[in-house]
């Protein structure tokens, strides 16, 4: 057998010249998604990039696989066709705030519920990038914009706890320039059934540190909470703080050794959706922000059910030919 | 043939030999009158009648009871001749109440039989159908002088028939449609046994309601025995077997036709069909069809929303299999960006549209052909597909096979119009030699050292890559594409240049086609040019002017962009040309400005298609020359005059007073 060629991650990248501004967040996610892909030992032609119209939907054409830049907001349904025609093929969904989840919604919510095998990245920068800075659906209440010189008006949305309900079988969230989204995008690659992944993107030219309390090298540790399975909800710099259920069902940030012990903190458990909803609820600053995988179970996939009924119906029925499908229905001569 | 019984005792009635006959069920939407117009069609079907079929029902599923706005009926024209329409007038009407009465009486024929359900025609339903107080049509003089009035008891009679059925009052009186049906086969001298075993499979063996199948059964028999012991008609009517070309035949709708057209096409072309959808009026039994025909490998997909169901058709294109979407107008609107992305990317997609009434939410139930500058230009952009459009049912199975094939050929979107009419209406089909199609050859590249993305073949079609090929990894998309190698551009002459060349692939579809011949004669004073559903009328209208020495050719379009080579000098070969669309004028208007043709329209948008004696006014007026300045004229309750062509919008009907 001939050895095959070990790829690495300069081989997922395609000859396009990259045309995010310097210092956009997005080089960094890119190259992490070329890193795991090597080290997932990923085949470039069974690999397709979905992507709808925004700066991350670009994403792409600087990938060395297929790729397929669709029309805004429409990427998970491309990818449900895509998977739907061939099972096989390693569908990953690259979409942003306003194309996720402002023009998109809908298709967001429906490609989770049905649980299509595919990866969804979403690159949350909390503002419209390519029309040039007006505020999106995840902005800040009062966000002041082009679109809202007096301040938006309206509540933001939380990417996450619309992933849990609209019953998504894989929730995580990180940051772009943090350690761990390596490791969080090769669970999401592993999860078989929809991931979605929430990365907090800065946009340096239009929402600089939006994400500053999640970055910031002395405070982040105080400010973002790193999950682990089957752990206890530790954080802060000093891992001297954590998170509690109160006796009416609410979180509470305590400080361990002086409100409580650890052992009275909540564990973690990937497979709690009532958990994972309450954290998908924690906001800084009242709360530190979880990373990391939030929910993670193991559902049927749309696909593998819908290949399924077209065995199942072959062995019921006899596989169809043009002549059976002819002569079906009620047939009568004329002579 | 028939049942034993009837044939004991149907000598003793005198039998009028027809040549054919339109009869017409009519009730509330609860009735079951599509069921009943449904059985009477098969029945002719395998009696060797010719025939033609027209549901008409409403767009509410349970409209209030009893109303005129809840009336549901079902046409069936059956001759012993080819027939290619639904027919004018109503030979037999069947009414289920008055609304029914009311909203189909004006359609009957002077001396048509109408049998009306007498139990209903009490006050309240009288004054549901909005009749005056005290007035009851069914006694009124008028109604009786012009029409052969039969007041039948029928849910009376069904009741008493089935008071031993084992059935409840209400599951009993579901039952009367098929006593109607037992009538009206008496009258038309049809034999039940088609009904019997419809009625024995479905309700017997797939519901497993014996109790239920037995008083359907008992009840179609009761009418049938009615008609004949009831000293009520008179005569009865045969017509014979059609002079039908020998073979295999069944019963076919548009919409059937279109799901076993692109299970065809798929299979001759070895690909599996991806048809993703959202449900809507009246293409939604095309998404039925196919999710019953997972054993051919057929991937149904009823997506979210109308943008969703195109977008994964072609996401499924793009993995290598044959993406179709279907919908009606509505839907079409919702869809136009993302066919422009398949325009964009030269990917395979057939849009199926099976036309409604519009605009907006329009008339879902009815027919109508004003979605063709739809399908033409309703994108961004120069964004040229091709358009095909199915003339009848029987023939939106070809006309699929095309459209796929076409599609996956070319590498271009195909919108396939049919249309309510065409879709739901039936007729009989006769099965084509499983052996006799070409198949569809799809070639997908795979050497990396040859491949260009948009490198292109002499016919400008570019090659299908598909995932999962090692070495073609590429990126497509909506963005500008640079010539031949596909990556993003934005300079003037590539943007210029791409243009035509997506505007010169589609024109050069059309080297593929054979010449257009009208039917008739090749010159003369009148073509009577058509497209889509509206073939029937406009091709029996022409022979009869031609029968009664008019020099009256037809021309029927199949293909609407690119358009057959040589139209525009079969146009030039006549000296007025006629366009009868269900539109205000769309494919006229394509004919004026493309072709400079003095083109005339009728054009109907009323939710039904053509009576032929529409067309049949209008092509006299135009040779006669009548049309004057006039673009084109309007039919009024059949009627083709110049003097009605002038609405006057402050009267409550519009029209003059």
């Amino acid at each position: 057998m001939t050895q095959l060629p070990v790829l690495t991650a300069k081989d997922f990248a395609s000859d396009q010249d990259i045309r995010w501004c310097p210092g956009c967040g997005d080089y960094a996610i890119l190259n992490q998604v070329k890193k795991i892909l090597a080290k997932i030992k990923a085949k470039r032609e069974n690999t397709v990039f979905v992507a709808g119209i925004g700066c991350s939907s670009r994403f792409p054409y600087y990938m060395g696989t297929y790729g397929l830049h669709s029309i805004h907001g429409r990427a998970p349904a491309f990818a449900t066709g895509i998977k739907i025609a061939n099972p096989d093929l390693d569908v990953w969904v690259v979409t942003g705030d306003g194309d996720g989840l402002s023009i998109g919604g809908n298709h967001l919510m429906h490609i989770l519920r049905r649980n299509v095998n595919v990866n969804i990245l979403l690159f949350n920068n909390r503002i419209y990038g390519l029309t040039k800075g007006q505020y999106s659906p995840t902005s800040e209440t009062g966000k002041k914009s082009p679109s809202t010189p007096m301040g938006s008006i309206d509540l933001p949305l939380t990417p996450l706890s619309i992933a849990l309900a609209a019953e998504a079988s894989f929730v995580a969230r990180c940051v772009d320039v943090d350690k761990n989204l390596g490791e969080v995008l090769q669970r999401a690659a592993a999860h078989r059934g929809s991931s979605f992944v929430e990365i907090y993107q800065d946009c340096n030219v239009f929402n600089h540190f939006a994400f500053k309390h999640a970055t910031d090298k002395d405070a982040k540790e105080d400010n973002i909470i790193r999950l682990e399975h089957g752990k206890p909800l530790v954080y802060g710099k000093n891992r001297n703080k954590g998170i509690r259920l109160t006796g009416d069902y609410k979180l509470e940030a305590v400080e361990i050794g002086k409100d409580c012990q650890e052992d009275d903190l909540i564990f973690h458990d990937e497979s709690d959706e009532k958990l994972a909803f309450m954290l998908s609820r924690m906001q800084h600053p009242e709360f530190p922000e979880p990373m990391g995988v939030y929910y993670d179970v193991k559902d049927d996939c749309y696909e593998d059910l819908l290949t399924q009924q077209v065995k199942d119906a072959i062995e019921q029925r006899g596989e169809g030919s043009i002549e059976k499908l002819l002569n079906s229905g009620d047939t009568f001569t004329v002579d | 043939m028939g049942t034993g019984t009837q044939q004991k005792v149907s000598s003793t009635k005198p039998t009028n030999e027809i040549k054919s006959a339109v009869i017409r069920f009519a009730g509330d939407s609860g009735d079951g009158m599509q069921l009943a117009g449904a059985q009477f069609t098969s029945t002719s079907a395998v009696l060797g009648n010719d025939i033609a079929t027209l549901p008409d029902y409403p767009a509410e599923i349970r409209a209030p009871i009893g109303t005129v706005a809840g009336v549901s009926g079902f046409q069936i024209n059956f001759s012993s001749e080819s027939i290619f329409t639904p027919g004018d007038k109503v030979h037999a009407l069947i009414a289920m109440n008055p609304a029914a009465f009311k909203a189909h009486i004006d359609d009957v024929e002077p001396g048509g039989i109408v049998i009306a359900n007498e139990s209903e025609f009490g006050k309240v339903n009288l004054k549901k159908a909005g009749y005056p107080e005290g007035f009851n049509p069914l006694d009124d003089e008028g109604f009786n002088r012009k029409f052969q009035l039969f007041k039948v008891p029928i849910s009376r009679l069904n009741t008493e028939a089935l008071k031993d059925s084992g059935l409840g009052a209400k599951d009993a009186n579901r039952c009367k449609n098929m006593f109607a049906l037992g009538i009206v086969y008496w009258l038309y001298d049809r034999p039940l046994d088609t009904t019997v075993g419809h009625i024995d499979s479905y309700f017997g063996k797939k519901k497993n309601l014996p109790k239920v199948a037995a008083a359907n059964i008992a009840s179609l028999k009761s009418g049938f025995f009615f008609g004949e012991t009831a000293e009520l008609f008179p005569v009865r009517y045969h017509v014979a077997k059609a002079p039908i070309k020998a073979g295999k035949y069944r019963k076919i709708t548009g919409n059937e036709a279109v799901a076993m057209g692109l299970v065809t096409a798929a299979k001759l072309a070895g690909k599996d069909v991806c048809y993703c959808s959202y449900p809507i009026t009246p293409a939604s039994n095309v998404l039925h069809a196919l999710a019953g025909m997972r054993n051919y490998g057929v991937k149904t997909f009823q997506a979210e929303d109308e943008i969703a169901a195109v977008c994964s058709a072609i996401g499924a294109s793009y993995a290598g299999q044959l993406g179709v979407t279907g919908t009606s107008g509505p839907g079409l609107a919702l869809k136009s960006e993302a066919i422009g992305l398949a325009v964009m990317i030269e990917m395979p997609l057939v849009v199926v549209n099976v036309q409604r009434g519009g605009p907006a939410t329009g008339l879902p139930t009815k027919t109508e052909q004003s979605d063709l500058l739809q399908a033409m230009y309703g994108r961004n952009g120069e964004c040229p597909v091709v358009i095909i459009a199915a003339q009848s049912p029987g023939d939106c199975f070809d006309s699929a096979i095309e459209a796929s094939r076409i599609a996956m050929q070319h590498r271009v979107p195909v919108i396939l119009l049919t249309d309510g009419y065409l879709g739901n209406g039936s007729e009989p089909w006769r099965i084509p030699d499983h052996n006799s199609f070409e198949k569809i050859v799809v070639e997908h590249p795979s050497d990396p050292e040859t491949f260009q993305v948009y490198g292109r073949d002499e016919k400008l079609v570019r090659p299908w890559a598909i995932p999962g090929t090692p070495g073609l990894e590429h990126r497509l998309g909506g963005l500008e594409k640079q010539h031949l190698d596909g990556n993003v551009n934005y300079e003037p002459e590539n943007h210029q240049l791409m243009m035509e060349v997506r505007k010169q692939k589609i024109e050069r579809i059309a080297d593929d086609f054979d010449p257009i011949e009208p039917y008739g004669d090749s010159e003369g004073d009148l073509l009577v040019l058509g497209w889509g559903g509206t073939y029937g009328a406009i091709f029996t209208a022409v022979e009869r002017a031609r029968k009664a020495g008019k020099s009256v050719s037809g021309l029927h379009i199949r293909h609407i962009n690119p358009m057959p080579k040589n139209l525009g000098d079969v146009l030039k070969r006549f000296k007025r040309v006629l366009v009868p669309e269900l539109n205000l004028g769309q494919l006229r208007l394509i004919i004026r400005g493309r072709y400079l043709a003095d083109a005339r329209g009728l054009n109907k948008v009323q939710g039904r298609p053509f009576l032929v004696e529409e067309i049949d006014q209008a092509i006299d007026l135009m040779l006669q020359g009548k049309y004057g300045d006039r673009e084109y004229l309007r039919p009024h309750q059949g009627l083709v005059r110049l003097e009605d062509q002038d609405y006057d919008f402050t009267s409550i009907d519009g029209r003059p007073h």
